[in-house]
């Protein structure tokens, strides 16, 4: 079965692969249900995903690889005995699917009964999303190498070298159980990053969206362009404690790394900074972070990994930690809702916010930085890793375009600096919130932040560039 | 077309390839891909049908995690076409699937030349015809599943015992890997991959501080290209309780001090550092600014080779792809360009004396052959270039006898963070435990240990490695690098070694 539906997914020319219909995944879903019936499985759960995916990749003013995907894996869980496990495939053949049941069987029986299991979840309801946007899913590979010349052609007559990405493609996921769930749902999306570099400086700009027609890669390049001019001769100054400008991309990184320790498992395991704090004035007042799929800005289904509608939750109101998210069991173990941010079973790490969204402020960048008297401003960060998981203290660097700010007015480039910097503390001393918006950077995923005015932030060390 | 003769260590496996029908169905499927590509106007074409499979087992506080296994299979081919690169990659593995996938892969190509500077040069390579698997002795796939749920929960029972644990963690991770590799100038090469990894975890939260030990690593344990025998002779079993000792009383343990002073860093930590602050500087795709806009650029730039004193005199590092290295992740036949294994010198007594290359940028730093380390993650993946193994060299210390020649110093071990700048120069590390060394001896526990430098400032202030007995060829899993993203297994050799003035404690420092 459904040799044929992978034989209509890919068309084999220069454009991207047409997705499978919904009725075409409900197929791949009942076919596999009915298999499993026969099988011994008390109850089943599908999933079906299936991407097509475009990335055009430049540097040195030209492009320097292209690529191309589209794969559909089926992720089969079976329940029996109160045991559960998972096994996947990517092939969809009557054989292959029984074959996966079988594994899945396989594994679920050798292991001890899990007390705590649930049953699966009944059908649910959803809310309507809508990001799939049909010029993105055809866009073309001559369309992006277009746009590519066009960012290279700015560097080259600028003196300068470009390279970067502009990516296009679609997904869609499914799911289904023998308790009569069904979920679905596909989206878009298109990101255009590029850094551009005058002699030993770089800037970057990035944009992210479900339609290729969301931003202007053009006028990023252009940014790009202008700030690694403007990078140039940076000059170093001595670590120490400094109030910094963070643009947006900045503070997603940073800030990226909380969203785990919202789950209510991360709670439960003791590895969350929130344990023993929640309820309490952790951050500033005029911190308030929500967990949205619905966002205007934000892409993601409208449900989880389980099944459960995800739902608006409200983590930080003002400074102090509210609400956690659940899955089923975590929610059944606390006595509460399940919120629709359970991982897909089995799994050790429950559940996860997936959709930040921050309260932002009506301070622009101009005039945060008009606002100081001596500080930094921060184009992006890098390499950011945990040192110290209850205080969040977080290590990185500073890359791509970091700029001193004197008397209100950028007054010359810096040489790149490491910080060490709590997290938690940086977010009691929040001065000023620029207006959020969707921002995207490369250590954490797509969020709605502001840019920030941060006092007292800390660079422990200088690098040589 | 040359004919290779397979490499002597790992299993030899006669030409059965030629024989079974599945390996036939491949091959039919990569010289159809090849066929269709050249029909199309391509100069070269390389296709790569790859078969996953990988199976996943974790226990967290007695209580199964995740228990899952996958499969995947599909094509990717990589074309020449009016001198510009175009990838494509297909999961419908029919004669007509593979050749919409290849005309694609063409047309991407004929895009691609739309934004070149120039036209790709390759420089050569003989055709190969192989086929070679990795030895193992135990295939993992084939243990019971109870007897490896068996071997986790009870080491996780061992770590619940101790008291003050407030989490526990193990895991076990399989991977078999086929690949069959055609190239348009005739290779056809068939390998087998069996890796396997494990580790345990002992998390403590006490009095606003969490603390974790892990072993024989962190973030997933040891992975090797081994079967289940890597799992045996790792005896999880009998760690488990000292991890979880070890995990509280990190509590009581006093801050690990902010100064610079000597530095004896463990196997497993030296090997993270080479990985960053060698491993990546060399790949010579981010030297020539390929990486710029994502993983970054290199301080090594080309005017380097052969100049620079990397480090002291003892230190020699090399990139060992090949069988007689070890077992390591980054342990092949061939790379994913049809490219022999090879053992390249990096640094030699000090010296800088080479990068990891491809067909495609050897030429750039006057080489006549790639030194063999293009990689992919998978069918759907680019080859791009990848660390293999790059080993530091043993020294001529025991580590008692080096422990015991050294005055005052702090002994770190088993990784917790890492960071370096896109340049690699500047880098920061933490451990999750350390150990005073006073007068020649290991003396208090510390806690919250970090060290931090300048690349090539601490390569230079080595001046003590440890022997073969202490060496071991450490697997690091989880290397991201391009885009799309894809993940790769690399080899590590190293062996405790001793730095000298080195900055540490500076991630704890308030000013």
């Amino acid at each position: 079965m459904s040799k044929s539906a992978k034989q209509k997914s890919t068309r084999g020319n220069a454009a991207s692969a047409e997705l499978l219909s919904e009725r075409e995944m409900r197929k791949i879903i009942e076919d596999v249900l009915r298999l499993a019936r026969s099988t011994g499985a008390e109850e089943t759960e599908v999933h079906v995903d299936e991407v097509a995916e475009a990335l055009t990749r430049f540097a040195n003013n030209a492009i320097h690889q292209n690529v191309a995907e589209h794969g559909l894996t089926v992720s089969i869980r079976t329940v029996v005995e109160g045991r559960t496990a998972r096994a996947t495939t990517n092939r969809i053949d009557e054989d292959s699917l029984r074959s996966t049941i079988d594994a899945s069987l396989s594994l679920a029986h050798s292991q001890p009964k899990d007390p705590r299991l649930l049953p699966l979840p009944g059908k649910q309801h959803y809310r309507g999303v809508h990001r799939f946007v049909r010029e993105t899913a055809a866009h073309t590979p001559q369309e992006r190498a277009r746009t590519v010349r066009h960012a290279c052609d700015l560097a080259v007559k600028r003196g300068q070298n470009a390279a970067g990405i502009f990516a296009s493609g679609q997904t869609q996921t499914a799911m289904g159980n023998s308790r009569g769930l069904f979920a679905t749902y596909r989206e878009t999306h298109s990101e255009f990053s590029i850094t551009v570099q005058e002699n030993s400086a770089a800037s970057w700009a990035k944009a992210n969206a479900a339609s290729v027609r969301d931003f202007d890669p053009q006028k990023l390049a252009e940014h790009a362009s202008d700030k690694a001019h403007r990078a140039t001769n940076a000059q170093e100054l001595a670590p120490g404690r400094y109030t910094v400008i963070l643009e947006p991309a900045a503070v997603l990184d940073l800030v990226g790394f909380l969203f785990y320790d919202f789950s209510a498992t991360a709670l439960a395991d003791k590895r969350s900074c929130l344990n023993d704090r929640m309820g309490k004035q952790v951050f500033g007042k005029n911190v308030t972070i929500a967990d949205d799929v619905y966002h205007p800005l934000q892409l993601g289904a409208p449900f989880d990994g389980e099944g459960m509608p995800r739902e608006r939750v409200l983590l930080v109101d003002r400074g102090v930690p509210k609400n956690l998210v659940y899955a089923r069991a975590t929610a059944k173990a606390a006595r509460k809702k399940p919120t629709g941010h359970g991982f897909a079973l089995p799994n050790e790490y429950g559940e996860a916010p997936m959709n930040l969204v921050f309260a932002g402020g009506n301070s622009s960048l101009e005039e945060m930085i008009a606002s100081t008297e001596r500080g930094l401003l921060v184009t992006r960060l890098w390499y950011i890793r945990e040192v110290d998981p209850y205080e969040k203290i977080m290590t990185g660097m500073t890359r791509d375009g970091l700029f001193l700010v004197e008397q209100g007015r950028v007054a010359s480039a810096v040489r790149n600096f490491r910080f060490n910097q709590s997290i938690l503390e940086m977010l009691r001393n929040v001065e000023l919130l620029g207006p959020a918006v969707r921002a995207t950077g490369e250590e954490a995923f797509e969020m709605v932040v502001p840019a920030m005015k941060v006092r007292d932030f800390h660079f422990s060390e200088v690098t040589k560039f | 077309m040359g004919r290779s003769v397979p490499t002597g260590s790992g299993q030899v496996l006669r030409p059965y390839f030629l024989r079974d029908k599945i390996h036939d169905f491949m091959w039919d499927l990569c010289t159809h891909a090849l066929d269709t590509a050249r029909l199309r106007g391509a100069t070269y074409g390389d296709v790569r049908v790859m078969h996953l499979r990988q199976r996943d087992l974790t226990t967290k506080n007695g209580q199964v995690g995740t228990l899952a296994q996958s499969e995947s299979i599909g094509l990717g081919i990589r074309v020449l076409a009016n001198g510009a690169w175009g990838f494509a990659s297909t999961d419908r593995l029919t004669r007509d699937g593979v050749a919409a996938c290849a005309a694609q892969a063409v047309a991407i190509g004929k895009a691609s030349a739309l934004a070149k500077r120039s036209d790709v040069v390759m420089v050569p390579e003989d055709a190969h015809v192989d086929s070679w698997q990795s030895a193992f002795r135990k295939d993992p796939f084939e243990i019971p599943l109870e007897t490896q749920l068996e071997l986790l929960l009870a080491a996780d029972a061992e770590m619940q015992r101790v008291k003050g644990v407030t989490l526990t963690e193990t895991d076990l991770q399989f991977r078999k890997i086929d690949s069959w590799f055609a190239s348009s100038i005739g290779s056809r090469i068939h390998q087998r991959k069996m890796i396997s990894g494990c580790g345990v975890t002992a998390t403590s939260f006490q009095n606003d501080e969490i603390q974790k030990r892990s072993y024989p690593n962190s973030f997933g344990g040891q992975h090797a290209l081994q079967g289940y025998e890597l799992v045996d002779s790792l005896d999880l079993l009998r760690h488990a309780p000292q991890v979880a000792e070890e995990a509280v009383a990190l509590h009581s343990a006093a801050q690990c001090p902010q100064k610079t002073g000597t530095l004896i860093l463990g196997g497993s930590q030296l090997g993270l550092q080479i990985h960053e602050s060698v491993g990546h500087p060399i790949e010579l795709d981010r030297v020539l600014g390929q990486e710029a806009n994502f993983a970054g650029t290199s301080f090594l730039t080309l005017d380097q080779l052969d100049k620079l004193r990397y480090g002291s005199d003892i230190v020699n590092v090399v990139a060992d792809a090949r069988v007689e290295h070890g077992p390591g992740l980054g342990t092949f036949a061939y790379d994913d360009e049809g490219v022999p294994a090879q053992c390249t010198d990096i640094i030699k007594d000090g010296q800088f004396r080479g990068y990891l290359s491809n067909r495609e940028t050897a030429h750039l730093i006057g080489l006549k052959r790639s030194s063999g380390t293009m990689r992919t993650e998978s069918w759907n993946r680019l080859p791009i270039i990848r660390m293999t193994n790059i080993s530091l060299k043993p020294g001529k210390w025991r580590l008692d006898d080096l422990i015991a020649d050294t005055g005052d110093a702090i002994l770190m071990e088993t990784n917790r963070s890492w960071s370096i700048d896109d340049r690699r120069y500047q880098f920061q590390f933490s451990t999750e435990v350390a150990w005073e060394i006073k007068g020649g001896k290991k003396a208090r526990m510390l806690k919250n240990p970090s060290y931090s430098g300048i690349t090539t400032e601490f390569w230079n202030s080595c001046d003590a490695i440890c022997n073969g007995e202490s060496w071991t060829l450490w697997g690091t899993p989880n290397c991201g690098k391009g885009q799309p993203m894809q993940t790769m297994g690399t080899g590590h050799g190293a062996s405790p070694a001793r730095f000298r003035n080195v900055r540490i404690g500076a991630a704890f420092s308030k000013s």
